[in-house]
């Protein structure tokens, strides 16, 4: 275990983490409004090429991430108008929006195999950037990773502190009776579903650019999934989809340099590691189920028709 | 004085459904004005396009002397329109104060929101912690939730739809205290009811509706309730008649019955003890959400327990619904559409729901539809229940009809024990009677029925035995014959929380 | 304006048209599809949904392929559509397909070289329990501590994917493959081969499974208690519980027998078509059941046809692919595509669209 400096360790984790955050976040919002979103890793693959694809044709990697949010939340309206106007059932939808997610990106990213994409700059601050430990940590990172930290600031802000956040989760826990106050749910909804998406957009085209950074087919490999399970192990509490992104992307970069230091544990265990501590996580968030039952939105996946 | 709210011949219909025809009627500043009418009479389509949830098809309205059209309740509310809803529009989840906020156009930060919210509840007697959730209230305690999220925007006009069906006869003299506070101040209040004697203490005007039509207004306070009724209603109502015959032994004995909550807001039962003999009409009274879900799901086999329940002395709590029925335990819970009957399964599919026990409509788990479709039709036939067909869903009768048909679908499986939970709630008064006389020809042939419900009324008129529910636990049962109204009040334990609001009702009403 | 309005009884006419209008509908959003890529759209169509039935120069290898290819669809989705008709959300099912594969696999390659008859009936066994245990570790966890069964499912899809790559790479590789990944190759030896059962029509046990699941699972859901007890607790939990269903049975039925399907699956395909465990062994068929299962409206005889039309797809997709040069990702969308629709116009069997307020707009 000499090989692994716990100083790049955590300053990689972060940046294994932030994928996931990122989507987390969004779809974090879009269950406080009520609406349970599965197609996080179809939007998330999608951002990933259209983010990649603009990079790469523009040279920017700017451009890249704005085009994955907008491609992310665009491809969210499907959802929304399947959903919320079309009463589609959710869970249905959700898969249908991975399914095609992944159909699609792979369709659009023929051309774009195996192509590097332009680096995206890192932060370089005179001393701060240069300190031992907390340098390498805090301070040399891409700026995506500071915007998902202030999204994650952003969102608890927004949700705990403002009437905007207070009428979204009300829209969540009952969209009956914010109907009869006069809200108009569907439309809440839909902007939440689409800052949803283009958090997941974001969160993908962060893997294309930064992390990898590459195309290839099927390149989210689950992290949509993933941070829909970081929702629950969050309890839909903002910081806690921080934390929760952060010991996962922990996991991950363990998993990555145990391998590389030759640990002697077979790799294909060591490699479905993330995935069956999702499945811990999982369990022992069900188990205190007070906890998580007081903050999951109480109409959560139902769909809303106003009969009035 | 100019009038208030003028309605001009209002129309609305949907399809194959004149909700209103034409109505119109005038409220005066400081009027507490009544609207009466059965359920369906068309009130709360009335009252919706008042408060801006539904656009009239025809005729107009004004306020003050100003032509008023509300397109949505947010302007209903700006011109000084609120509204307490039956069903009330809270979220449980969210604070007391989070929940005033919601309901107000431009709220003041959340502290001095607080502090307004103790200073109103505290002027007119309804006392509430800003902080608390809402889940956590009870019905009564909710219900001044909706009223101080009204009274903060100090509307001219309050609508109150229904307010006393989830009050104890205590909470509702304060509430009158409040309401009559508010009439002094010169708020005008149109309140929606169906309980004429209320409206004959409060009211100052009636506007009576039926089947969607204005059918007379009056002053109430110069009618008899009987008068009333048959406004109301537009025929003579008989009344049904408690057989008054010997009781038998006892069938069901529920001892110190103890139960968590099911759900985050449920209530927990606490040591319930009754029993009810062959041929008794136990009514336990007392304001919804005070365990009346919890004892049912005890009593069905939903939620299974220690030995805590008997039938002629064996202890069957650890049977489930289905054992249950095989032994003659059958009950009707209160949500129709979803737990007594599948909404968008046919009446065949749910009289095979209950029935395939004891009607033996399954044979080694193979279905026996031809049966189950006699035994369906037996039951449309024989409690009258309006359909086109058996093979229509549930979901597309009526209330009334629908609550026939589940309630019939058990009498005529011949239980042992009936237990049934708001057998009438928001049914026609026609189907109520039925129903009602249903319940009380299966206790003149020997069943023990127990009736859980919030009306007070329906109790008196069937029951043998009277029993309150509250918070959890059940008062010893007394005879229903001769109980007053107050000594009922008293078993309900009076008014939830009311040692502060008492003193201030009372000074209210001494004012 | 336009407004939704429900319906009192569900359309039984627009539940049986739906499919068929998502199906005309996707043909078109496709053909644009393809146009945007080049491709003569009409050409395209015609060559994923005709060519492989009725060109004479292809319908020879691709009628065959067509049971291939909907056998393990139609097997899955019928165990899928179960417990989706319960509201128990298997999603997992390439996972099953993949454990079913490889525990079948691995009975099989333990006698080699035995031929023995018995051998692929207990292969056959070994497979369907190889996927019912999968299934049934969401299911497990799901009755004991409430854990929701769409991620754990889907989790175990990718250690799933983990597992059979290692085994192609140690456990069962062929020891006589020299070094290359990969299992020895079951379906040419006669004690392990899933054959055809009659010549160029390629129909293999696989086939004959999903037509038994399919009338099995007809007869449960219209004249057993349990397929009705399924569709109520679909429908209305607590109703459902209100009628004496226990909740976690069918949570364990519903995951464990779709499993088990999948599992079969899995062991029918490993054991013919694909021949041996590989690490890219799993195609995707688990995923593409889900949108066989509401293509077919979660109804056996739907399933039946949606399973052959959607494997029309994949053999038209093919062929386009050779002929046209259509990417198979292209093929994936619009399969996804096809969803959407269907998802979309589902609401035309319980809402009436109604316009109004254009009478209003007019004269203002």
């Amino acid at each position: 275990m000499g090989g692994i400096d716990p100083v790049v360790l955590i300053a990689s984790l972060m940046v294994a983490s932030t994928p996931i955050l990122l989507a987390a976040i969004g779809e974090l919002v879009v269950e406080k409004a009520g609406v349970l979103n599965l197609g996080v890793e179809g939007m998330m693959i999608l951002g990933a090429i259209c983010g990649f694809a603009t990079a790469v044709e523009t040279g920017s990697p700017m451009l890249g991430f704005i085009a994955a949010a907008l491609a992310g939340a665009a491809f969210s309206m499907i959802f929304g108008v399947l959903t919320q106007y079309l009463l589609s059932n959710q869970v249905a939808t959700g898969l249908a929006l991975t399914l095609f997610g992944l159909g699609l990106s792979a369709l659009i990213g023929q051309g774009y195999v195996g192509i590097k994409a332009p680096s995206t700059p890192q932060l370089d601050l005179p001393v701060l950037s240069d300190l031992p430990v907390v340098g390498p940590i805090l301070f040399s990172h891409d700026a995506m990773l500071y915007v998902s930290i202030l999204l994650v600031a952003g969102v608890w802000l927004f949700l705990t502190r403002t009437r905007g956040g207070l009428i979204l989760r009300a829209v969540g826990e009952g969209h009956d009776a914010a109907h009869a106050l006069g809200y108009k749910v569907i439309r809440i909804r839909l902007m939440a579903i689409a800052f949803g998406g283009a958090c997941a957009g974001l969160g993908g085209a962060y893997l294309s650019l930064v992390r990898v950074p590459q195309w290839t087919e099927g390149m989210t490999a689950g992290a949509g999934w993933i941070a829909l399970a970081i929702v629950v192990f969050a309890s839909w509490r903002p910081w806690y989809a921080l934390i929760g992104a952060y010991l996962f992307g922990g996991i991950v970069v363990l998993e990555l340099n145990l391998q590389a230091a030759g640990v002697k544990v077979p790799v294909d265990l060591l490699a479905a590691s993330p995935y069956l501590v999702t499945v811990l996580v999982l369990v022992l968030m069900s188990r205190s189920k007070s906890r998580t039952a007081l903050n999951a939105p109480a109409d959560l996946g139902r769909s809303f028709h106003a009969t009035a | 004085m100019t009038t208030l709210l003028s309605v001009d011949r209002l129309t609305k219909a949907y399809p194959g459904v004149v909700a209103n025809d034409d109505v119109s009627f005038a409220i005066e500043p400081g009027e507490v004005h009544a609207l009466l009418g059965e359920n369906g009479a068309g009130k709360s389509t009335l009252v919706k396009m008042i408060y801006g949830l539904v656009r009239p098809d025809s005729g107009s309205m004004t306020l003050s002397g100003e032509a008023f059209a509300p397109s949505e309740p947010r302007a209903a509310r700006a011109s000084g329109v609120a509204m307490v809803f039956q069903h009330f529009s809270l979220f449980e989840a969210l604070s007391v104060a989070e929940n005033i906020a919601l309901g107000m156009e431009n709220p003041p930060k959340m502290s001095a929101l607080s502090n307004r919210i103790a200073e109103v509840s505290q002027a007119y007697g309804l006392p509430l912690d800003p902080a608390r959730l809402v889940g956590t209230l009870s019905a009564g305690e909710r219900q001044r939730v909706e009223i101080i999220r009204c009274l903060l925007q100090e509307p001219k006009l309050l609508i109150m739809d229904e307010p006393t069906s989830v009050l104890t006869p205590q909470e509702v003299e304060i509430l009158f205290a409040t309401l009559r506070k508010l009439r002094e101040e010169g708020t005008a209040i149109l309140y929606i009811s169906h309980k004429l004697e209320e409206i004959r203490a409060l009211c100052d005007a009636a506007t009576i509706l039926r089947l969607g039509k204005v059918v007379a207004s009056c002053d109430p306070r110069e009618k008899s309730a009987r008068e009333l009724a048959e406004m109301m209603v537009g025929k003579v109502l008989h009344q049904t008649k408690s057989a008054g015959q010997e009781l038998g032994d006892a069938v069901l004995s529920v001892h110190d019955l103890s139960l968590p909550p099911a759900t985050q807001f449920g209530t927990r039962l606490a040591n319930v003890s009754f029993e009810v003999r062959a041929g008794e009409v136990l009514g336990i009274g007392g304001v919804a959400g005070n365990g009346q879900d919890e004892l049912l799901s005890a009593l069905s086999g939903e939620r299974k327990s220690a030995d805590h329940v008997f039938l002629h002395g064996d202890a069957i709590s650890r049977l489930g619904p289905t054992q249950r029925r095989q032994i003659g335990i059958l009950s009707g819970p209160e949500e129709r559409l979803g737990h007594a009957a599948a909404p968008d399964m046919s009446l065949i599919e749910n009289a095979l729901l209950t029935g395939s026990v004891r009607e033996n409509l399954a044979q080694k788990g193979f279905l026996n539809w031809p049966k189950t479709r006699s035994f369906a039709e037996r039951i449309i036939e024989t409690f009258d229940v309006r359909t086109p067909s058996a093979q229509s869903a549930a979901r597309s009768l009526s209330g009334g009809n629908l609550q026939k048909f589940v309630i019939g679908r058990e009498v005529l499986q011949r239980p042992e024990v009936l237990v049934v939970n708001q057998p009438t709630w928001g049914v026609d008064a026609a189907a109520a009677a039925a129903i009602r006389q249903a319940l009380l020809d299966l206790a003149a042939k020997g069943t023990a029925v127990v009736v859980i419900s919030q009306d007070l009324d329906e109790l008196m008129e069937i029951s043998d035995t009277f029993a309150a529910l509250n918070g959890g636990k059940l008062s010893a049962k007394v005879p229903a014959a001769g109980l007053t109204v107050d000594q009922i009040g008293l078993m309900l334990g009076g008014a939830h929380d009311m040692e502060v609001a008492d003193s201030h009702a009372d000074e209210a009403l001494h004012a | 304006m336009i407004r939704l309005e429900k319906r009192p009884n569900p359309s039984r006419l627009w539940t049986a048209l739906t499919p068929v209008l998502a199906v005309l509908l996707t043909m078109i959003a496709g053909g644009i599809l393809f146009a945007i890529l080049g491709k003569d759209p009409i050409e395209a169509i015609r060559t994923i949904f005709w060519d492989p039935l009725f060109n004479e120069q292809f319908a020879a290898f691709s009628r065959p392929q067509l049971l291939v290819k909907a056998g393990p669809l139609i097997l899955i989705a019928i165990g899928l559509s179960l417990g989706f008709r319960a509201g128990i959300w298997n999603i997992g099912a390439e996972g099953q397909y993949i454990l079913g594969a490889v525990c079948g696999a691995a009975v099989g390659l333990a006698f080699y070289p035995s031929e023995s008859p018995l051998i692929f009936p207990l292969m056959v066994i070994a497979g369907a329990l190889g996927g019912w245990a999968w299934a049934m570790i969401p299911a497990l966890l799901k009755i004991k501590f409430g854990t929701n069964e769409i991620l754990v499912s889907l989790m175990l899809v990718y250690v799933a994917e983990k597992l059979l790559a290692s085994m192609a790479l140690g456990a069962l590789r062929n020891p006589e493959g020299g070094g290359f990944p990969g299992s020895r190759n079951l379906s040419q030896h006669p004690g392990t081969a899933n054959t055809e059962l009659f010549p160029g029509t390629g129909m293999h046990w696989g086939v004959v499974a999903a037509f038994i699941a399919v009338i099995a699972a007809y007869v449960l859901l219209n004249r057993h208690i349990l397929g009705y007890q399924i569709k109520l607790a679909g429908q209305a939990p607590r109703a459902a519980r209100f009628a004496g269903v226990n909740p976690n049975l069918l949570v364990a039925v519903c995951l464990g027998l779709s499993g088990a399907l999948a599992g079969l699956a899995g062991l029918f395909e490993v054991s013919g078509p694909a021949g041996q465990i590989s690490i890219d062994f799993n195609s995707g068929y688990g995923f593409t059941a889900i949108i066989v299962a509401f293509l077919g409206r979660l109804h056996p005889i739907g399933i039946l046809l949606a399973g052959l039309l959607m494997a029309l797809t994949y053999i038209g997709g093919e062929l386009s692919q050779f002929m046209l040069g259509i990417p198979a990702a292209a093929i994936q969308a619009f399969q996804g595509m096809l969803l959407f629709f269907l998802l979309g116009l589902d609401v035309l069997s319980n809402y009436r669209i109604r316009f109004s307020g254009f009478a209003a707009k007019g004269a203002s």
